[in-house]
């Protein structure tokens, strides 16, 4: 193959991008390393790496109950960080956004903390087919809790979802309805905006898992009007482990905290305690603290690069990528529109078992992810026991496409599939 | 390592050729699992006779290493005592788990599936229908009757 090709869409200079990441320099099994697994995580350019190093050489403290200047610097970091996020997403107030791990630990805060004070018995919970374990399982355990319900949306027969017939399962029942931004395994990508127009018109919130959506779009809380939107900071070139939750300040302010502990509160008596107003009610004990401030330097990263440009680059490598794939032969699930989706591209190819097949890719340096995706919902739907998946992101490039073409075709001749 | 040392050609023959892929309608023993991270999922059915596994078959879907482990497992336990059965799942497990020699005197075809266990996440693979078979064994499972859907 010709060592240089053309790359992305032409709106992100890929080849100076991947020179940022450190870990494409490495090889795999020999071979060049090709990540198309950023869908799982991403890689983390050299600035976020060293935002890290920098923090525990010169400014490593705890936050806030310190005086000394160590501390201040942290605290100053670390606030700078949720201020950062809080502008990335179109947050109105940086007290709006929570600091925590991520996704899974936003909505099982948001089913805590908010479901378990305002859900009763009969009250519905709807979500989609396309959800993620973590939109599911904090939801079952929340209507266990409370006697509500929990209601399925199935997706369509193309892997979208039509929001008319979420808009005909909405009725003075449903309380919360909680759905992807962005699917992690069919790249669907529901029409938010609308959908939160039409939950908030029957009473209800719209909680949305934002751990696709936030690394690959340009997204703004206030315009699309969303009650909550969980962040992965170690989906959008962050640490693992940063990342948050912003949720609308009235809702925040009127929930119960979720842990409880050290510098969540404001006074503590034996038999009763009083807290904090948010963010600060939510984050309990030492924080995440190089992890948030690793995650600013991501987002610089991001903006640096403009997220309109990130969304155009993979929309055309999506692109590119479901017609390759479609040209060997392999079964591409969900929508091949490139416009009503992102760059998680799942597929089978020949019969040939997701694990065996990202075993032969793993060899040619190619890395995929295969098996359910924490989707087992949507697996049964699409009726195969696993998938496997390519995903995109702002250093990925043409050659990786072929790079995974040329590996699934060995893998074809060696299965004699 | 090379491909070829994980996928050996005994392995590749046993998932294109399963041995004993059916159902044994009327099992005396029978079990099910399957394996939430890859989606796999095997049934095994045992028929006994005095004492000897008389006749043992599976039924399911799942990766190369699964389903070969699976038919070679089939081949391994057919006529022998139960107890020799029993003794043969500890040592498979001991092969895949690097504590026992794979050699081909004591594991025949079965040895081609040694070099699983330089891949952890594969050895639950090449794992899951000599757990299935023991829980039949044990009566864990049902008696009779076809595999779930």
């Amino acid at each position: 193959m010709a060592v240089t090709q053309q790359h992305g869409a032409g709106t992100l200079d890929v080849e100076r991008i991947k020179a940022d990441f450190p870990i494409l320099e490495r090889t795999s099994h020999g071979k060049r390393l090709v990540y198309l697994d950023s869908a799982n995580t991403s890689q983390k350019p050299r600035a976020v790496i060293d935002t890290i190093t920098e923090y525990y050489e010169r400014h490593n403290a705890n936050l806030y109950r310190a005086v000394y200047e160590l501390a201040e610097e942290a605290t100053a970091m670390f606030e700078g960080a949720r201020t950062k996020l809080a502008s990335f997403i179109g947050a109105p107030d940086p007290s709006t956004v929570v600091f925590n791990r991520g996704t899974t630990e936003s909505i099982n805060l948001v089913a805590n903390a908010w479901g378990r004070r305002f859900l009763r018995e009969g009250d519905e919970i709807l979500f989609s087919e396309l959800e993620h374990h973590s939109n599911i399982v904090p939801w079952q355990l929340v209507a266990e809790a409370t006697g509500a319900v929990t209601r399925l949306i199935p997706i369509e027969d193309d892997g979208t979802l039509d929001a008319a017939r979420i808009e005909a399962m909405l009725t003075d029942r449903t309380k919360v309805l909680a759905i992807s931004g962005q699917s992690n395994v069919l790249g669907t990508m529901p029409a938010i905006g609308r959908l939160a127009a039409s939950a908030h018109a029957a009473g209800a919130i719209i909680v949305v898992d934002g751990a696709q959506l936030v690394p690959h779009n340009p997204v703004d809380v206030a315009a699309l009007d969303v009650d909550f939107l969980t962040i992965s900071g170690h989906k959008m070139l962050g640490p693992t482990a940063s990342g948050g939750l912003y949720g609308r300040l009235e809702l925040l302010e009127a929930m119960s905290p979720f842990l409880g502990g050290g510098e969540m509160i404001m006074e503590v008596y034996p038999d009763h305690s009083t807290y904090k107003a948010p963010p600060h009610k939510f984050e309990a004990g030492t924080m995440n603290i190089a992890e948030e401030i690793g995650l600013a330097t991501a987002i610089d990263y991001l903006e640096g690069l403009g997220m309109e440009n990130v969304r155009s680059h993979e929309r055309e490598l999506t692109a590119y990528a479901i017609e390759a794939l479609a040209s060997i032969g392999a079964t591409v699930y969900g929508p091949k529109d490139p416009e009503q989706r992102g760059g998680a591209v799942s597929f089978w190819y020949k019969d040939i078992h997701p694990h065996d097949l990202a075993q032969v890719l793993d060899q040619e340096g190619v890395c995929v992810r295969p098996g359910h995706h924490c989707a087992q919902v949507l697996m049964r739907r699409l009726g195969v026991p696993a998938t496997t998946r390519a995903s995109f992101y702002v250093y990925n490039t043409r050659q990786d496409v072929d790079a995974l073409i040329a590996a699934l075709e060995k893998a074809g001749e060696f299965f004699g599939a | 390592m090379a491909l070829d040392e994980l996928y050996k050609e005994v392995i590749l023959d046993h998932y294109k050729n399963p041995r004993n892929k059916r159902e044994i309608p009327d099992a005396a023993l029978r079990c099910s699992k399957n394996n939430p991270l890859c989606g796999d999922e095997i049934t095994v059915f045992v028929n006994e006779d005095d004492g000897t596994i008389s006749d043992v078959a599976f039924v399911g879907q799942g990766c190369s290493i699964s389903q070969s482990s699976a038919s070679m497992m089939t081949e391994a336990a057919a006529g022998k005592t139960r107890e020799e059965v029993e003794q043969r799942i500890g040592a498979f497990r001991g092969m895949m788990a690097g504590e026992v020699e794979a050699d081909e005197d004591a594991f025949g075809e079965l040895v081609a599936l040694k070099g699983v266990v330089k891949y952890p996440v594969r050895v639950k693979c090449a794992v899951l229908a000599w757990d299935v078979l023991q829980e039949a064994l044990a009566g864990e499972g049902e008696a009779g009757g076809s595999a779930p859907h």
